[in-house]
């Protein structure tokens, strides 16, 4: 009975009173996990703040430069590029989500087979980044598949170095986040479609709504929390971009294909200007706010009502 | 008649389109299978070649003898032990007085942990190795995955399935004198399986496939973990594609085989971090 509020009959002086030791116990459970994120998430983010103001590049004690990081950022081109692609970036979002739902609709029915198509959709996302963007590469090569299947369709005038190429890099990059995340997305909007009542829909079909009329006006509203969710977490992820880039650019040629993040990396660990790296990774960092409080407006009661 | 025609045509077209979609996902791994297993010819040819020529095991023999493939195997292997025991144990200790005990600050707590799902944490990336290089944990796997042991993802998926223990086996444990960390271990996790085997699969994935955390913590290349041993041995062998294919091969293998036996783990483990 000890730890127990709800037995009044203590035996003996309990050492502390219950109500205290019970918090006592609570805490102790939950210690490793504080500690861990004080030291981890909750410091990081106070201090990167501060960093972000100062100039440090480890070897020196931190030195107080005010806004001299954000005017650096502003003028150097390296970083308005980074920034540029970061935000060139967010077209993945759409293609990315709208691709995921379709899918979703798709494998959501009782077919023979289904589960099988499902895990085949799904197996990009357990992969990690350092094989897939082995395997893309090579399909990017000169002589690779992609090629191959763009002059067989007659979609290629000629076969492009796709990784080298100053414009078509990102592109080419961007198709991989996009093959990579399919199936992400489709698990989320597939457990937001098997929580619609199927009644719901059936009324709609009785009163002679056709499939379409169906999917617009009783499904589409009903997954609002998930498309929420899905675009939410999807756009944070695009401004993130950073593994893909690593891998199969490096952010070449010429840093035309470097993400903001790849910056705050290189700025960091390649040349030690650790005030300047958290400077770039706090704009980031509100950049993401931003789009996290317009996606919240945007989805307000009634705000997405086009139709 | 029509009617059947119709469906069965339907149907046809259905199956067409589901296989061409797995075709552009399942595609990068057939042809990385394929030049892994092929021993002769050239690796990129026009058309591609989607077959193996002369198929065998000739080069994974041969990237386990002649690269440190093995070694990067072993030390992905103790890595990924190591986070996900740990992420299982702290998300398990903090989730129960989170799901079954009432003490003050815990509405506070749970705000404050679901704050960082959307705090955006790109500040972290260099504190966070500063943090280590003060605590002295640089080129160690201690300070790989200490960072992401505190899941919050995980602690809350594992407060939902606490929450479906009924109350009644918690009271009994009680009165029988049961101290709170005996009711854990006894009764709350061994109650909690599904919902333990889908954070084990996820955290399993996670570490296994971690690569730019490892590639910034570890100094020493003996001690990367395959993820980020691949892409070294990139740099440095780029001329031999059917090697470092073989070992990409031999990467995505453990997560495949935990894949195809944990299947509904992960899904549902998605399932409950969107509900959690």
């Amino acid at each position: 009975m000890r730890g127990s509020r709800a037995l009044p009959l203590a035996p003996s002086r309990p050492l502390l009173r219950p109500r205290l030791r019970a918090a006592l116990v609570a805490y102790l459970f939950l210690a490793p996990a504080l500690v861990l994120l004080s030291a981890f998430t909750f410091a990081p983010l106070a201090f990167g703040t501060l960093l972000a103001f100062a100039d440090y590049n480890v070897l020196r004690p931190p030195r107080w430069v005010g806004l001299e990081n954000f005017r650096f950022l502003v003028e150097d081109p390296a970083f308005g590029v980074a920034l540029r692609n970061s935000l060139r970036y967010l077209l993945v979002v759409p293609a990315i989500q709208l691709a995921a739902l379709l899918l979703a609709l798709l494998v959501n029915r009782r077919l023979v087979g289904i589960l099988l198509f499902r895990a085949a959709y799904y197996v990009p996302v357990i992969t990690s980044f350092a094989v897939a963007g082995l395997m893309w590469n090579w399909m990017y090569a000169q002589h690779g598949v992609v090629n191959w299947v763009g002059l067989r369709l007659g979609l290629l005038p000629r076969p492009f170095e796709w990784l080298n190429h100053p414009t078509l890099a990102l592109y080419a990059v961007m198709l991989v986040t996009f093959w990579k995340g399919i199936g992400y997305y489709m698990v989320l909007y597939l457990a937001g479609l098997q929580a619609v009542p199927r009644e719901l829909e059936e009324a709609a079909r009785v009163d002679g709504a056709g499939r379409l009329q169906v999917f617009l006006f009783v499904t589409l509203p009903l997954l609002r929390p998930t498309l929420l969710l899905c675009t939410l977490l999807s756009t944070l992820a695009a401004l993130k971009v950073f593994e893909e880039v690593y891998v199969m650019t490096g952010g070449g040629p010429f840093g035309q294909t470097a993400t903001a993040l790849l910056y705050v990396y290189q700025k960091a660990f390649q040349e030690f200007r650790w005030g300047l790296a958290a400077a770039a990774g706090l704009l980031v960092a509100v950049i993401g706010l931003l789009f996290s409080a317009l996606h919240v407006w945007v989805f307000r009661e009634g705000g997405l009502r086009p139709w | 008649m029509v009617r059947k025609l119709r469906s069965t045509l339907g149907h046809a077209l259905l199956y067409t389109l589901l296989c061409g979609i797995a075709l552009f996902t399942l595609f990068p791994f057939l042809w990385t299978l394929s030049t892994a297993l092929s021993t002769a010819g050239s690796v990129f040819v026009f058309p591609p070649r989607f077959f193996p020529e002369n198929a065998g095991l000739r080069n994974f023999t041969e990237v386990v003898r002649t690269l440190p493939v093995g070694r990067y195997f072993l030390n992905s292997v103790v890595l990924t032990a190591y986070g996900v025991s740990g992420t299982l144990l702290v998300c398990s200790l903090a989730a129960y007085p989170l799901a079954r005990m009432d003490f003050p600050g815990r509405n506070f707590l749970l705000l404050a942990l679901l704050s960082t799902l959307l705090l955006p944490n790109e500040a972290g990336f260099v504190v966070n190795f500063l943090t280590l290089t003060h605590l002295r944990l640089v080129n160690t796997y201690t300070g790989v995955v200490l960072p992401s042991l505190a899941s919050v993802v995980g602690i809350f998926l594992l407060r939902q399935a606490y929450l479906a223990i009924p109350q009644e086996l918690l009271d009994a444990a009680r009165v029988d004198g049961a101290s709170e960390f005996r009711i854990w271990a006894r009764i709350v996790v061994p109650l909690s399986g599904p919902a333990l085997a889908a954070l084990g699969v996820l955290s399993f994935v996670a570490h296994w496939n971690s690569f730019i955390w490892p590639l910034v913590v570890l100094q020493d290349p003996d001690r990367y973990p395959l993820a980020v041993g691949l892409l070294y041995l990139q740099g440095l062998f780029a001329h031999n594609t059917r090697l470092i294919a073989a070992g990409a091969v031999l990467a995505m293998l453990p997560i495949l085989v935990v894949f195809c036996f944990a299947q509904r783990f992960f899904m549902r483990g998605l399932e409950g971090a969107i509900r959690g």
